[in-house]
């Protein structure tokens, strides 16, 4: 497969959370804001392809037995970087994201793409890889935030986008509308892709 | 002192629920939550881990990370602790009650990922609580985990008779049915102690 096939098939056809359903956390608790969730989307990518290809380095010499756990201490490293980053040159984002960037080590895709991916590829395989699913996850959170952004603060990006006579639908920017809105935009995705098959969808 | 670690439960348990107010472990919570029997199993392994976890944790903050200061090292530290603890708990409950450990023991090495149990290690620093403090709220947490999941399997139960549209079945439904069991929890919102 192809360096470029690596990287679009973890935005679209493998898209780590309408198509995989992982890492779940991150992505329902802070689409509250566009902002939020392209900082988190982009420090996990970050920290993907970074943990990708160091582990696709080392991947010869790690004992198998105690592979999950090497896997976590490099992820770890890797996460605990970004989060000192995040603090110095962009203390705003590191403020509202707050206990999630730590909490990116624990975050499922990165962890998965470890074992099912990176320890058995190339380093730039793994490195295309973790891109890919990287820019898959940032795209999902976008598109779940711009969502809910938009109807639930009547905002994008923080500008306003309706007039002010608008009555934002607070309930989508608390808990609850993050589970509806991943839901009915999974079931959406599942509608066109079953009607893209030619399968009758209901 | 009592009533304040009392209310701190009750806080915990109810009106900032892990999963449904502050999102932790959501992964167990939707992957788990198919049989109550198994939900049940699965957080009484994760409120037990939690507890410690939190104690745990409270100690290697308090006397190697803070007298070294070496408190970026948080991160890599306290996930290392957890994985050593969950696999010690495995081996434990291994050792000594092989039917326990039956009914559990696919459960427990996916707590290492759980991100409710590094989520609590690190809310008791940040939060800068003392130990009974910390080992309170481990607790608390792990029960409002339990709530949650048990909660959840018994609505799902029922799901899986119940005739939805094809696109929806499955995960999408179940997502939509945590919004509502979250927007239930919202009102405990109201709850105020003085």
């Amino acid at each position: 497969m192809s360096i470029r096939k690596e990287i679009t098939k973890g935005i679209f056809k493998e898209s780590p959370i309408f198509v995989q359903l992982l890492g779940m956390c991150p992505t329902l608790a802070v689409t509250t804001s566009v902002v939020n969730g392209l900082g988190m989307g982009l420090s996990a990518t970050v920290v993907l392809v970074a943990s990708n290809m160091a582990i696709s380095l080392i991947r010869n010499f790690i004992p198998n037995k105690i592979r999950i756990a090497s896997y976590i201490v490099v992820i770890a490293g890797f996460v605990s970087m970004i989060e000192m980053l995040l603090k110095a040159y962009l203390p705003a984002v590191s403020k509202s994201l707050g206990l999630f960037i730590p909490l990116i080590v624990v975050n499922c895709i990165i962890l998965a793409r470890a074992e099912a991916f990176a320890s058995q590829n190339t380093v730039g395989k793994s490195a295309a890889d973790g891109l890919g699913m990287g820019l898959g996850f940032t795209l999902a959170l976008v598109i779940i935030s711009t969502i809910r952004e938009i109807l639930g603060n009547g905002t994008f990006l923080g500008m306003p986008v309706f007039g002010s006579n608008f009555q934002p639908a607070t309930m989508l920017i608390l808990p609850p509308g993050a589970f509806m809105v991943l839901g009915l935009l999974i079931g959406l995705i599942n509608l066109i892709s079953s009607k893209k098959k030619g399968g009758n969808a209901e | 002192m009592i009533i304040d670690l009392v209310l701190l439960s009750i806080t915990t348990i109810l009106v900032n629920n892990f999963v449904l107010v502050k999102f932790l472990g959501c992964c167990p919570f939707l992957g788990v939550s198919k049989q109550v029997d198994t939900a049940v199993g699965m957080s009484l392994a994760v409120t037990f881990v939690m507890t410690v976890a939190s104690a745990a944790t409270y100690l290697v903050q308090t006397f190697i990370l803070n007298p070294l200061n070496i408190g970026y090292m948080q991160t890599v530290a306290f996930i290392l602790v957890i994985a050593v603890l969950v696999q010690f708990v495995e081996m434990v409950i291994q050792k000594f009650s092989p039917a326990l450990y039956n009914s559990l023991g696919i459960y427990l090495p996916l707590i290492t990922t759980n991100c409710a149990v590094l989520g609590v290690a690190i809310l008791n620093i940040t939060e800068q609580y003392d130990f009974i403090y910390s080992v309170v709220y481990g607790f608390s947490a792990g029960l409002s985990f339990m709530l949650a999941i048990v909660l959840f399997a018994g609505v799902r139960e029922r799901l899986e008779t119940s005739d939805i549209p094809e696109v929806m079945k499955g995960f999408p439904i179940a997502l939509v049915t945590a919004g509502l069991i979250a927007m239930a929890f919202l009102g405990f919102q109201g709850l105020k102690f003085n």
